[in-house]
């Protein structure tokens, strides 16, 4: 659904992003992460056919991006990283405004469809200025949508919201994945990038990783075991050391941290070393590195280095 | 052409909910207009217009006056004066509306949003041109109809053919558009450089400043407002669009407005 091949941009002398080649399929939710000015928001705009790339080529929902941009950015929705609306306008208004824009054959009815899908249809007569943070999102995401484009750019669409109105779109961009749309979300949001997407991609101006949380999460920190052992003695990681699969032993607070090449094959053997030394394990769980550790693995700056091995999040 | 019309309309349903445009569009014509017809009526109260005119026109100005009277010459002398007030209105009111309908879409940030549709950037800025122009030149014509009317019924009918020479029709149906054009483009320009309407609509007014040296010319005695002045000012204005245009579109484009309008 989207190809780029060594996209580039650059303003003058900064360089924003640098040779970009990735594949987005139909039906995805694709995570772009990044610190601020990594060149997200610069992606997502040339790929939408807002600004030009300085080198490189994409195809965007079956259009070539430089060749017929009218007609790729028909095709795709772009939510920007505030609303933007016209306050004076209703809500109503404000989207059919767009959706004559583009060219939406039925306005009236589109415009019915997603005031309801939304929940803002009692309100289509009030001027945006009234409507809370929350609704104003959800009118700029069904503007985003009115002309139902197969390809939809989300710029921090959670961003300023509050836990009930963040949660009301990420499922809203659940249910836009069930339709098959693809989706490239822009986020700082590492928590929702986690839960949301199939693949996310590290950005800073180049690509730094890309593959599904999950895989990253093992790529670069493998899978740890956590032992919860009574009154350890502090020599223990000893026991574990030599066994082939152990990659590395860390004893933090009575745990020991055990990070393993394949656990369900090792951890039999590990837990009967451990009794055969007198380890008194109480239980054993599974370490659960997050997205935001991949996330200061690969962009550095981690805020908290020892955090994972000091405060481990079993899952 | 249909999104353009789209563009417009949009344009004036959001715009004229704003009090300070709709002042600029219905009290400043309503003054322009009402201000002559009231000089009118208070001088056939003073009666002595023959003095007036002798006392105050410029000499010069007979020669305009052609074969009217002293009195009437006298009466159009005054009336004249407000044919370039008839000018500063397809300025003013095209400036206001542009300065808002830009400038807001920066402050709302809605110019993000509107520039990822499959519109172009031609028909954006033509609908939104057209948006602030269609309005300024639309009341200036219906109000210098307001105005003849008034004249043919408060001066006598020498005074009121005078106003319908080729002069009068030349600088309310052509330099008025030329210049509402003019206006807008500076709107579009100064837009680009700023957040805040009043600014881009001060900055804009600036294009107002050569017709009041006009006024003030005339009114002097220095400059006579004849058919020659008049096709000087469509020629200038002309000349002056051709650039300001040229120059409009090149900051009004997709990739500019995004990265370079702050």
């Amino acid at each position: 659904m989207i190809e780029t091949r060594d996209l580039t941009r650059r303003f003058g002398d900064v360089l924003a992003v640098d040779r970009l080649t990735v594949t987005i399929e139909r039906g995805e939710i694709f995570g772009l992460l990044g610190p601020n000015g990594a060149g997200k928001t610069t992606t997502i705009r040339m790929l939408a056919a807002l600004i030009e790339p300085t080198s490189g080529e994409a195809t965007v929902a079956g259009c070539r991006l430089g060749r017929d941009d009218p007609r790729l950015r028909s095709k795709v929705g772009f939510l920007t990283e505030t609303p933007g609306l016209y306050d004076r306008l209703s809500a109503e208004a404000n989207l059919a405004y767009f959706a004559e824009l583009y060219d939406v054959e039925d306005v009236p009815g589109q415009v019915e469809h997603y005031l309801r899908w939304l929940g803002l249809w009692d309100r289509r007569h009030e001027p945006a200025s009234s409507l809370s943070k929350g609704m104003r999102q959800k009118l700029a995401i069904a503007r985003a949508l009115l002309h139902e484009p197969s390809v939809v750019f989300l710029d921090e669409p959670t961003s300023s919201l509050d836990p009930e109105a963040s949660r009301m779109v990420r499922e809203f961009i659940g249910g836009l994945r069930r339709e098959g749309r693809t989706i490239v979300l822009c986020t700082h949001n590492l928590d929702e990038a986690d839960r949301l997407c199939d693949r996310v991609a590290v950005f800073r101006q180049r690509l730094l990783a890309l593959d599904a949380p999950a895989n990253l999460r093992r790529q670069l920190f493998g899978r740890t075991v956590v032992f919860h052992l009574k009154d350890p003695d502090p020599s223990i990681g000893r026991v574990v050391d030599p066994f082939p699969g152990v990659a590395s032993t860390q004893l933090v607070d009575g745990r020991l941290l055990v990070t393993l090449e394949d656990p369900e094959r090792d951890n039999p053997s590990l837990i009967r070393a451990l009794v055969d030394a007198g380890a008194e394990i109480q239980f054993v769980g599974e370490l659960r590195q997050t997205l935001e550790d991949v996330y200061f693995r690969l962009v550095g700056g981690d805020p908290n280095p020892a955090g994972s091995a000091e405060a481990p999040k079993e899952g | 052409m249909r999104k353009v019309w789209v563009i417009m309309r949009k344009e004036w349903s959001e715009v004229f909910r704003n009090r300070l445009v709709l002042f600029t569009v219905v009290l400043l014509p309503a003054i322009l207009t009402a201000l002559p017809l009231a000089i009118l009526i208070g001088m056939g109260d003073m009666g002595d217009i023959d003095a007036l005119a002798a006392s105050d026109m410029p000499e010069a100005f007979f020669q305009v006056c052609g074969d009217l009277a002293p009195g009437d010459c006298g009466t159009y002398f005054l009336v004249s004066q407000f044919l370039l007030m008839f000018m500063i209105l397809p300025l003013a009111i095209p400036a206001t509306i542009a300065s808002y309908s830009i400038v807001g879409e920066k402050v709302t940030r809605t110019l993000e949003p509107l520039l990822a549709t499959p519109v172009s950037t031609l028909e954006l800025l033509v609908g939104k041109s057209a948006a602030a122009m269609a309005p300024a030149i639309l009341v200036t014509w219906a109000c210098f109809g307001v105005f003849m009317i008034g004249v043919r019924l408060l001066a006598s009918p020498a005074v009121a053919a005078k106003i319908t020479d080729p002069m009068w029709l030349l600088a309310i149906f052509i330099v008025g558009p030329l210049l509402s054009l003019a206006a807008v483009s500076v709107a579009v320009m100064v837009s680009s450089r700023t957040s805040e309407p009043r600014v881009a609509e001060q900055v804009s007014m600036l294009v107002m400043l050569p017709l009041m040296a006009v006024v003030i010319g005339q009114v002097a005695g220095v400059v006579l407002l004849n058919t020659e002045l008049v096709l000087y000012l469509a020629l200038g204005s002309l000349a002056a669009d051709v650039g300001l245009v040229a120059f409009a579109i090149s900051l009004f484009q997709r990739e500019t407005i995004l990265t370079r309008w702050k």
